[in-house]
């Protein structure tokens, strides 16, 4: 391999680990009847024949996450088929086991993950192991599935493709968005992490929200606001009613005290950055 | 079913202790088997605006050691027949009340009484969390002014992060609000909180507003609760928090500062 290495900066390692990003269709299996698999996979695959050939392909066991899985009859049927199976996903622990002991990797990733939302160093991790595809490739054993669930599985997964992208939209694209009904009072913190804080109720003197994205309030906003803390300089604070002791995006802050000016004192305002400058401007 | 009310306010001095005594009286003269509890463990001085100091042999800690039954801890009130006391001890620390000591003498009480009125101390260490952990509902004790208010706030989110229905993730506790040493004619003048200043900001229903007066210091100095006092102002709002919040609607009184007749205006007085 070194003599075709032309670079001469590279020239004197063996290796450089590089992450990418793949589109990978996804066997979602909703049995453990290998022989059904194997009879189904083959009448949906045969018009497509070509396309699949030696395709890679993960395995999402959410279906059948308590069933029993003979993973070493499910891989030789796929490679029956000209298909490597390449890992699996979701799963319980016993099943992960199993698979990695037949060699599959286990590959993070789908709704459920994206939803507890990991820390973004991790999912950037992640993704340079396995990256999943949006649905279109997703070869369901029942297709025409209900169409919110697939609506929702694309919106879950197309932060990940695109994080692996474009690593400073990412804290931004991601969708756990967290909602509070309650008042926020003095001493008390809400962080949503990953994702938007929207809070409905007002936000009380002394009390603090904060979030790696934007920050909504829908009503009196008197304490201490910080959005984009993981550094998200795109995001954004949007407060009903303006009476905020300190707003800060990403690190750049503004503590108010008595000096509210009169043009955003009580107004609906935002807050946005402008390069290191910090605006709070009417809506 | 028992109901255990906890007077709580964060700040010290706001009025917890007279609206525990007044507000336990009230309900004990409305026929309700009511004992109040004073978790001020240290500091006590439940039982001198109750004025049975010198009734106490043993108290709320005794029972929690094992060392008294509750029945020789309990006073009863020299004019209230359904209303007891529960008195704190004076030697000991808040470090005897333990949640299981504690749950255990309100399930004992809870078999006698309608009512369990827990007063709780300032502040948001131990024994204020013991008096909150295991509330019902709760008068949120508040003075018109900034710091009572933010701190009245905070202890709003303990109760509704740390007490025991919201560990167990059952209904709320029913917050209620109790503005007491409120003066109209400061209001107007500035210098106090407006009624409504404070319902924006701790965003509870109210139940009550107590005005400042002469006859709560003189009550407590006398060890009678100030809800006998029925010529003081205080003494009426105080009956009028009691019925609210056995369901009868009243409108708030005492709100406006005494206007001086036309004749007092004129002669001046």
């Amino acid at each position: 391999m070194q003599s075709e290495v032309e670079d001469p900066v590279i020239q004197d390692v063996a290796v450089d680990l590089k992450g990418s990003v793949f589109t990978l269709p996804v066997l979602q299996i909703h049995s453990s009847d290998v022989a059904a698999i194997e009879a189904e996979l083959v009448e949906r695959l045969s018009p497509a024949l070509k396309f699949f050939k030696h395709a890679p392909i993960v395995i999402d066991l959410e279906r059948v996450s308590h069933l029993e899985i003979d993973f070493h009859a499910l891989t030789n049927l796929l490679s029956k088929q000209n298909l490597v199976s390449v890992g699996v996903r979701n799963g319980s622990k016993q099943q992960q086991a199993m698979a990695i002991a037949v060699g599959l990797a286990v590959v993070k990733g789908g709704p459920l993950q994206n939803v507890l939302g990991e820390s973004p160093n991790r999912q950037a991790l992640d993704n340079e192991r396995e990256t999943q595809t949006p649905s279109e490739s997703r070869l369901e054993t029942k297709q025409n599935g209900s169409s919110t669930t697939a609506a929702s599985k694309v919106e879950a997964e197309s932060p990940r493709v695109r994080d692996g992208q474009n690593d400073t939209q990412q804290l931004s694209q991601n969708k756990s968005t967290k909602i509070i009904y309650q008042p926020v009072r003095s001493g008390q913190q809400v962080y949503a992490k990953g994702g938007d804080l929207i809070v409905m109720a007002a936000v009380n003197p002394g009390a603090e929200i904060v979030a790696d994205g934007n920050i909504h309030v829908y009503a009196p906003m008197k304490g201490r606001a910080l959005a984009g803390v993981m550094g998200d300089q795109t995001a954004r604070i949007f407060c009903q009613s303006m009476h905020a002791e300190l707003i800060a995006i990403a690190g750049n802050f503004r503590v108010f005290e008595d000096n509210l000016p009169a043009e955003i004192r009580d107004k609906s305002v935002q807050a946005y950055l402008d390069g290191e400058q910090l605006i709070v401007s009417q809506l | 079913m028992a109901k255990v009310i906890v007077v709580t306010s964060g700040k010290g001095g706001v009025g917890k202790t007279t609206t525990s005594a007044s507000f336990a009286t009230g309900l004990a003269m409305k026929g309700n088997k009511t004992v109040v509890i004073d978790f001020d463990v240290g500091l006590r001085n439940l039982d001198l605006i109750m004025g049975c100091e010198r009734r106490v042999v043993y108290d709320f800690v005794n029972v929690l050691n094992n060392e008294a039954s509750l029945k020789q801890a309990l006073i009863k009130d020299k004019q209230c027949e359904n209303l007891f006391i529960l008195p704190a001890s004076q030697t000991r620390d808040k470090d005897a009340l333990t949640e299981e000591g504690v749950e255990r003498i309100l399930n004992e009480l809870k078999e006698d009484f309608d009512y369990i009125v827990c007063d709780s101390p300032a502040g948001i260490e131990k024994g204020a969390l013991m008096a909150l952990y295991f509330a019902d509902e709760a008068l949120i004790v508040t003075n018109p002014e900034v710091s009572s208010v933010r701190d009245s706030d905070r202890i709003l989110g303990i109760l509704s992060a740390k007490s025991k229905r919201a560990v167990d993730g059952d209904e709320p506790i029913k917050e209620h609000l109790v503005i007491t040493r409120y003066s109209a004619k400061r209001v107007e003048m500035g210098e106090m909180l407006s009624i409504d200043d404070v319902k924006d900001l701790l965003s509870i229903p109210l139940i009550g507003v107590i005005p400042e007066s002469e006859s709560v210091l003189s009550a407590s100095n006398s060890g009678v609760p100030v809800i006998h006092d029925i010529d003081s102002t205080s003494g009426q709002a105080y009956a009028d928090v009691v019925d609210r919040f056995m369901g009868v609607n009243l409108p708030l009184r005492f709100l406006q500062a005494e206007k001086k007749g036309l004749l007092s205006r004129i002669f001046g007085n």
